[in-house]
């Protein structure tokens, strides 16, 4: 069974038949299932890198099999059903969860046509005009699964967590979203295919610097990860959404969760950084061979686990925020930053496509707003900070520690005054020792900064 | 999706692949939207209508409006659903509808609107069976989504401004009703660190009851640098109980060891007879 073009993508599908559809889609299950195996491995052994420790190592080289473990412990877990839960609604909460976040990479592209058993066939499900809307859909109703899952418990925390990941997801997604716009905008597309092949010049991370920011922030924050897991928050809510779940059904979260990790990875791999093109000076050898055939899944995994890593990384670095700081950042920075940006890029885009405009630099505009705005965000960091900054300007103070009723350290820019024992701690120095272990304690002028 | 796009595009005919899809989608749907009236939890409710909305979805797409189908579950299921499901959370598992008329003549105002409704929706199925099909052909002739942006942003782009307008002067309106001055000053972080240091209260947790390197029993409490009991180190249950031990006791035992004797003198049973028996209660407090 052949089909037409589909109007709108770059992406041809023309030669696929009914079984290549269907190879595409076990392989991209399969995909992502070994994927998240991988992920858990590599999130435990690169955390423990971080933490100096040696993390999994036990089972299967280098503790590559400690997912498989893992997983094998939850399924033979006790299935626990709690008896006040509403039961139809608890048991379908994971399943929706799981379900959509396996829709997402069938529109992600993980290569250009190749010739799959004599026919030339993209590395890609399917694709349409609207792909990228379509990944926001999918992810829109994944949250019901959290929602439901906090909701159907009948318990205070998991409600609490339903409740807070309602609230996350509605406030990141208007910055995610907003932040894809210039991407539409730029490529004059939504498709995923399309996006792709207009960063073939430049990709748009570095035009778009601003609104890639953003969406790295916002897709944190939308997949629930640390320093955004509020929902699940460990220290305040017990495990959130999953308190009152256990064996498969809690498997299936946390499958989830990380599925839709690789799925914002894909996103931001596809529509910033240049989805499956090689890097610049690979792209270039032998007439970019490496742009073509399969090579190009290597380049899209690549960037993926790039992606993957940075996940890591924030996690291993960044403490949990506190809530009413994490929605201010979203409702009071991230939105209007990206609604600025997207006023600029409109006007750009609409100085490049309108032909009065001909003779204006594009390249020049784009990275000259970009620069202004990212001038414009380091400054706003500084703007409440200026009370604190004009104090320190006066040259190191002598502390008065007890000013305030009880003792302080010494903030950086505050002397404290020369110690009482300072004679004391040079008098009981033998002799003939080095006398630079005295040295530094009984000199009244050296600063001391608190912390 | 791929096979039935263009199939539809053409005359306005369904497919066949298009009739498959419906005539599963429909009862979902019908039986969504009759559970959408008659279940008792709100949040079911709510469940029904966002189930219809995704199957509303399915059909658009099907029927080659795809930017409608995925803004439809973008907008209605993953926002606007998701903020009355907020609300309707809060509510609880247990709890029910009520049945209480809140608004005077609710009632008949439902059944003025749904008749309205009716009205619109016999027009709407009459345009659609005597009119000559068209199909999506010449919509959709540069995509669908370009199509959509042409007729909202050319042609109906001033009723699109003031619909923009009206949503933003009711997102304005509701900031307004809900917003309250501030009658006392906020209390931040800092203030209350600052009033806890002014109250003059303990600022530090408590110490831990017992003593080192002896006992850590729950009842005896913490010695100070001067070997003073601490009183507030014995939980405040115990104290008030009056099951709290005789630091004293404890402290000269302490001295003892420390002097080379035995932590208990030969004759320690005999002389206090309160001790045995404080021992013996313990395990039980332990549980």
């Amino acid at each position: 069974m052949l089909t037409e073009p589909i109007p709108g993508v770059a992406a041809d599908f023309s030669n696929d038949t009914w079984w290549i559809w269907l190879i595409k889609a076990v392989v991209i299950v399969i995909f992502l299932l070994t994927s998240v195996l991988i992920a858990i491995w590599f999130e435990r052994k690169v955390v423990a890198r971080m933490q100096v420790r040696p993390g999994p190592n036990v089972h299967g080289p280098f503790g590559l099999l400690q997912s498989l473990a893992d997983a094998m412990k939850l399924l033979f877990k006790e299935d626990m059903t709690v008896k006040a839960a509403d039961k139809v609604v608890y048991i379908v909460a994971p399943m929706i969860a799981v379900f959509c976040s396996l829709l997402t990479f069938a529109v992600i592209p993980l290569g250009p046509s190749v010739s799959m058993f004599g026919h030339e066939t993209p590395l890609q499900l399917t694709d349409f005009p609207v792909a990228v809307l379509y990944i926001l859909a999918c992810a829109a109703v994944g949250v019901y699964g959290i929602v439901l899952g906090g909701w159907s418990s009948n318990s205070t925390y998991p409600l609490l967590g339903g409740v807070r990941s309602t609230a996350q997801v509605i406030s990141y997604e208007l910055a995610m979203g907003l932040s894809l716009v210039s991407v539409f905008i730029l490529s004059g597309s939504m498709s995923t295919s399309t996006i792709v092949n207009e960063q073939t010049q430049v990709w748009w991370f570095l035009p778009l610097l601003p609104a890639f920011v953003i969406y790295v922030i916002s897709m944190v924050g939308e997949t629930n990860r640390l320093p955004f897991d509020l929902p699940e928050a460990e220290g305040e809510l017990v495990g959130g959404y999953t308190t009152e779940y256990s064996s498969m059904k809690f498997a299936w979260f946390f499958l989830a969760e990380y599925i839709n990790m690789l799925n914002v990875s894909a996103v931001a791999t596809t529509l910033f950084l240049g989805g499956w093109r090689a890097p610049w000076p690979v792209s270039t050898i032998n007439d970019g061979m490496f742009n073509e055939g399969w090579w190009p899944v290597l380049w899209f995994l690549v960037k993926l686990w790039g992606l993957m890593f940075f996940f890591v990384w924030v996690r291993g670095s960044v403490l949990r925020f506190r809530y009413d700081q994490f929605m201010k950042l979203g409702w009071k920075v991230l939105i209007p930053a990206s609604l600025v940006w997207l006023v600029c890029v409109s006007v750009v885009q609409g100085l490049r496509v309108f032909p009065q405009f001909e003779d204006v630099q594009l390249r020049t505009i784009l990275f000259g707003l970009a620069g202004v705005f990212v001038v414009g965000i380091v400054i706003s960091m500084f703007v409440p900070e200026k009370k604190a900054a004009a104090a320190a300007a006066e040259g190191p103070q002598v502390l008065d520690a007890f000013r305030d009723g009880y003792p302080v350290p010494p903030l950086p820019g505050q002397v404290l005054p020369p110690s009482p024992r300072a004679g004391r701690v040079r008098a009981t120095v033998p002799v003939g020792a080095p006398d630079e272990i005295s040295e530094p304690q009984s000199d009244p002028d050296q600063e001391v900064h608190g912390g | 999706m791929n096979a039935m796009l263009p199939a539809v595009l053409e005359g306005g005919q369904a497919s066949t692949a298009e009739a498959v899809l419906f005539w599963i989608l429909a009862p979902v749907m019908v039986i969504a939207s009759f559970g959408l009236l008659f279940v008792r939890k709100a949040v079911h409710a709510a469940l029904s209508l966002i189930l219809v909305m995704i199957c509303l979805a399915f059909i658009y797409v099907a029927q080659g409006a795809v930017f409608l189908g995925v803004v439809q579950v973008v907008v209605y299921t993953g926002a606007i659903m998701m903020l009355f499901l907020f609300v309707l959370m809060l509510v609880g598992v247990g709890s029910a509808d009520s049945l209480v008329e809140t608004i005077r003549g609710q009632r008949w105002i439902a059944w003025l609107a749904g008749l309205g409704l009716a009205v619109v929706l016999v027009g709407v199925v009459g345009t659609a069976l005597y009119d000559e099909p068209v199909g999506l052909e010449s919509a959709n002739a540069d995509t669908n989504p370009i199509g959509i942006a042409r007729v909202i942003f050319g042609e109906h782009v001033f009723a699109m401004e003031v619909v923009g307008a009206l949503l933003v002067t009711a997102a304005l309106g509701a900031l307004v009703y809900t917003h309250r001055p501030r009658l006392t000053p906020k209390v931040g972080q800092r203030e209350l660190a600052d009033a806890r240091v002014r109250s003059g209260q303990h600022l530090a947790p408590l110490p831990a009851p017992g003593v080192y390197a002896r006992h850590n029993a729950m009842d005896v409490p913490a010695l100070d640098p001067q070997g003073r009991p601490i009183e507030s180190s014995v939980p405040r249950v115990l104290r008030v109980r009056g099951q709290e031990a005789d630091a004293a006791e404890y402290a000269a035992r302490i001295e003892r060891v420390i002097a080379g004797h035995e932590a208990d003198p030969p004759d320690a049973l005999t002389t206090s007879p309160d001790e045995p028996a404080d021992d013996a209660a313990q395990p039980q407090e332990a549980k």
